[in-house]
């Protein structure tokens, strides 16, 4: 059983990883800034909210793209979705594709999308997959009775 | 997480000289609207957040066919993000600005976008300032002061 030092080590090692990896960026740090005594669980619950809401924007992009008749602006406007709530979680690298993303709606070009999405989709499971592993680590020293070092 | 109702506020204070500043919020964002009002209510304000402009209209009494009767509703300041379905967040600037009993109160608007003409057209329909997105924390401090001058120098509205 790891000791509360070990175990908050392993947290902030694999944070900083993530940030290094480019999965995270400093928006996540101010979601971490927010979060006190009277709000302990605010990350989370933003964060699922992000699952949530992402997952259900990509069902919703796989649809529109599969469409005999193309509506860019639709794409366009659920892509904007998107980019803007990673944006605001700091899950830089689904932001980015994103960016990407909108450029190729606005030439129409279903072949980009349609790789963007692919792409999107990777980087949404990646970076869910991180964060799920950083919650469990946090639940893993709390548990230990040690405290969570943020903001770092 | 309920996304039926068209704004949420948090728990009100009872009047007392040291009232809250009143923050409301609009953007059609579910995360966006979240994390501005933990921003604000870190900073020590009310914040009601509503999920477009329609609504926002609504809840300050503005709507087409509305009369304008709120008689306790204080609202310090108006954050709106700038791209919405419907109507944008410089639309939403242009309503407020235009009615008598809502153009005092400061409008900030907010975008994802950094561009130029944009931020002008905002500042020209009277917002009190442009931020970009995301916001983070100094922005809401440096807003709450914003809001404390306006209070002190008997700017906002109060109906």
């Amino acid at each position: 059983m790891d000791s509360v030092v070990q175990l908050q080590r392993q947290l902030v090692d694999y944070t900083v990883q993530l940030f290094n990896e480019g999965f995270l960026d400093d928006q996540f740090n101010q979601l971490q800034q927010l979060q006190d005594e009277s709000n302990p669980d605010f990350v989370v619950e933003v964060v699922t909210l992000f699952f949530e809401d992402s997952e259900r924007l990509l069902d919703e992009l796989a649809k529109a793209l599969e469409q005999q008749s193309v509506d860019y602006t639709k794409i366009d406007a659920h892509v904007h979705q998107l980019k803007g709530s990673s944006s605001s979680i700091g899950a830089q690298r689904v932001q980015k594709v994103c960016i990407g993303f909108r450029n190729f709606c606005e030439e129409r070009n279903i072949e980009g999308c349609q790789k963007c999405l692919h792409q999107v989709k990777r980087e949404y499971s990646l970076v869910k997959t991180k964060l799920e592993t950083l919650f469990k680590l946090e639940r893993k020293v709390l548990a230990a009775g040690g405290s969570i070092p943020w903001p770092m | 997480m309920a996304n039926t109702s068209s704004f949420s506020s948090s728990p009100s204070t009872k009047f007392s000289f040291d009232e809250k500043p009143h923050v409301l919020a609009v953007d059609d964002n579910l995360i966006d609207r979240k994390v501005i009002e933990r921003l604000f209510i870190n900073s020590t304000c009310k914040v009601t957040t509503a999920e477009n402009g329609k609504r926002a209209l609504e809840y300050l009494g503005l709507a087409d066919g509305q009369h304008p009767n709120h008689n306790d509703l204080k609202v310090n300041l108006i954050i709106t993000d700038y791209s919405m379905p419907g109507m944008t967040g410089y639309e939403l600037l242009k309503r407020i600005k235009e009615s008598p009993t809502m153009k005092e109160i400061p409008v900030v608007v907010v975008s994802s976008e950094n561009i130029p003409t944009r931020i002008n057209q905002c500042m020209q329909g009277g917002a009190q300032e442009f931020l970009l997105k995301p916001l983070q924390l100094s922005d809401a401090t440096k807003l709450r002061c914003h809001i404390k001058k306006a209070i002190t120098r008997g700017v906002c509205r109060r109906r």
